[in-house]
C-alpha cells in the first residue's frame, strides 16, 4: 500500500551522539514513526559507508530507501516533506534567515568550543572556557533581538531547529557541569539562554529521548579522558 | 520595492556567490564595498556577531553569512529557481554546500603553506577534490544538472579564485589530467555570462593574494 512505502523511515544513529539526538527529537515532535539503527562507531556497518561515504558518519536518515547525510540538512529535508506535523523553521523568508544564523551559531562557534573544553586541561582549558562564555554572551544578546515581539518564542511543546540544536548542545549541560567543573548555563551570566534552555529540557520529546544523567556523564568522561591522553602521548 | 544592499569585499569569494545570485534572478540592488582592515560603522552595526561581508540589507532588514543570504535571495525571489524542486535533490544541494564551506580552508591550505607541509596540503585537497568530483558533479554538467544551481555559485570559487591561488602557492593541484570531470565544469561554469561578467581583476587579485601569502608565512608557529 503506497502510505507504508511513503512511511518507511530508518535512522542510522549512536544513543550519545547529540547530532543524532537532533533528528530524533526532530521525529517525534513530527509524529514520525521510525526504526532507530545503532551503530558502533569503532566498527561501522558495511550500511553506513555505503549510505554516507563522504563522511562515514551518523546520523544518516534513511528515507524510502534514500539516505540523507548532515544533521541540519535532514532536519531541513524533515521540515520540507513532512508538513502535517508542527514546522521546524518560520514560514517569513527573514525569520528562516534568523533562525538559520542562529543555528550556525550555536553549531560553529559553541559547539566547537565546548567540545575543545572538554578535550583540554590547563592553559588551554582555562582559553577555551573563556571563548565558551564570550560566545554565550553573543547568544543572550541575540536572543534579546530574537525573542522581540512575534520573532520567536517558546510555545510549550513546540521546537523548531534552532530549540532542538540548542538543545542538542546544552540539554545535558549538568553532566557537562559535572564532569568539566564549569558552569556554563548560569542564571545570573546569561538569563535568557538559561531560562530557555531549562523550558527545552522539559518538553515531552526530549525528556522522553534523554539518556540517564549518569551514562551521559560516563560518556563525557570517556571522551575527556581519551583526548588528554592522546595529546599527552 | 523594498531597497536591497549589498555590503561586499572585492577579493571575497563569499561576496561573489551573492552578486551572482542577485544577477541570476534580476534583483537590483547597491553595492557597498567594504575594507576588512577598515570597517564601516555601518557593517558593525549590521553584522555585530560575526563583523564580516558579505551583508545583505534588505528593506532595512540584515542578513549574514552567505549561505544563508543565499538560501535567503531564493525564497523571495523565486524567479529563476536554483535550488531543486524535489526535497531529496534540495537536501543534495545543501549536503554538497555544507561539505564545500567545511573544506574550504582544507582545499585553500596550499595557500598558507610551504615545504613538506604544502605536500600534505596538496595530498588533503586532491583527495577532497575526488569526492567532489566522484560523489558531487559525476557525469553532470553542472552539480545542479544541465543549468547552474546554488552548488555551483557555492563552488565557483573554484572555478574563478583557485587557479589564483595555485599560482601564487607555486602548486597545480587541479589539473585536467586528474580532474577531467571538474575540469570541464570550470570551462563551462566560466561561460556563463553573469560568472564571466563579475569575476575580480585577475591581476588584482594575484598582487592581493600573493601580499596575504606572504603574510601567512611570516607567521610563527603556522598550524593549519
Amino acid at each position: 500500500m503506497k502510505m507504508a512505502k511513503e512511511n518507511n523511515v530508518k535512522l542510522h544513529g549512536m544513543w550519545a551522539s547529540p547530532y543524532v539526538k537532533r533528528v530524533e527529537i526532530a521525529l517525534k515532535i513530527k509524529g514520525i514513526p521510525y526504526e532507530f539503527v545503532e551503530e558502533d562507531l569503532v566498527n561501522k556497518s558495511q550500511l553506513l559507508l555505503q549510505y554516507n561515504p563522504v563522511h562515514k558518519k551518523v546520523p544518516v536518515l534513511i528515507h524510502n530507501g534514500k539516505p540523507i547525510c548532515e544533521s541540519l540538512v535532514i532536519l531541513e529535508y524533515i521540515d520540507e516533506t513532512w508538513k502535517n506535523g508542527p514546522p521546524l523553521l518560520p514560514q517569513d523568508p527573514y525569520k528562516r534567515a534568523k533562525v538559520r544564523f542562529w543555528t550556525s551559531f550555536v553549531e560553529k562557534e559553541l559547539f566547537e568550543n565546548l567540545l575543545l573544553v572538554a578535550r583540554s586541561e590547563g592553559e588551554a582549558q582555562e582559553k577555551a572556557i573563556k571563548v565558551v562564555f564570550e560566545k554565550l554572551q553573543l547568544l543572550e544578546e541575540g536572543l534579546k533581538d530574537l525573542f522581540q515581539g512575534e520573532t520567536y518564542h517558546i510555545d510549550g511543546e513546540t521546537m523548531g531547529i534552532l530549540d532542538i540544536v540548542l538543545c542538542s548542545l546544552f540539554g545535558a549541560h549538568e553532566a557537562q557541569e559535572e564532569v568539566l567543573g564549569v558552569k556554563f548555563i548560569d542564571p545570573e551570566k546569561f538569563p535568557l539562554v538559561c531560562s530557555w534552555v531549562t523550558a527545552l529540557t522539559e518538553v515531552t520529546a526530549v525528556k522522553e529521548l534523554r539518556p540517564p544523567h549518569e551514562k551521559l556523564v560516563a560518556v563525557l568522561q570517556f571522551i575527556r579522558q581519551r583526548a588528554l591522553q592522546a595529546s599527552a602521548a | 520595492m523594498e531597497e536591497v544592499k549589498l555590503l561586499g569585499f572585492w577579493a571575497s569569494p563569499f561576496s561573489d556567490r551573492v552578486i551572482w545570485v542577485l544577477k541570476l534572478k534580476g534583483v537590483n540592488y547597491e553595492y557597498v564595498e567594504e575594507d576588512p582592515y577598515n570597517k564601516t560603522q555601518l557593517l558593525l552595526q549590521r553584522n555585530p556577531v560575526h563583523k564580516k561581508v558579505p551583508v545583505l540589507i534588505h528593506g532595512g532588514k540584515s542578513i549574514a553569512e552567505s549561505s544563508i543570504i543565499l538560501e535567503y535571495i531564493e525564497e523571495t525571489w523565486p524567479q529563476n529557481p536554483l535550488l531543486p524542486q524535489d526535497a531529496y535533490q534540495r537536501a543534495m544541494a545543501r549536503f554538497w554546500i555544507k561539505f564545500g564551506e567545511e573544506k574550504m580552508a582544507t582545499i585553500c591550505a596550499v595557500f598558507r603553506t610551504a615545504g613538506a607541509e604544502q605536500e600534505k596540503a596538496i595530498e588533503e585537497a586532491t583527495e577532497l577534490l575526488k569526492i567532489m568530483e566522484e560523489k558531487g558533479l559525476g557525469d553532470k554538467k553542472f552539480f545542479g544538472g544541465d543549468a547552474i544551481g546554488l552548488v555551483d555559485i557555492a563552488f565557483g570559487w573554484l572555478a574563478c579564485l583557485y587557479e589564483v591561488v595555485e599560482k601564487v602557492s607555486a602548486v597545480k593541484v587541479l589539473d585536467a589530467d586528474t580532474f577531467p570531470q571538474l575540469h570541464a565544469w570550470i570551462q563551462n561554469l566560466k561561460v556563463v555570462p553573469v560568472i564571466k561578467e563579475n569575476l575580480p581583476d585577475h591581476q588584482k587579485m594575484v598582487g592581493h593574494l600573493k601580499r596575504r601569502r606572504e603574510t601567512h608565512l611570516a607567521l610563527p608557529n603556522c598550524h593549519n
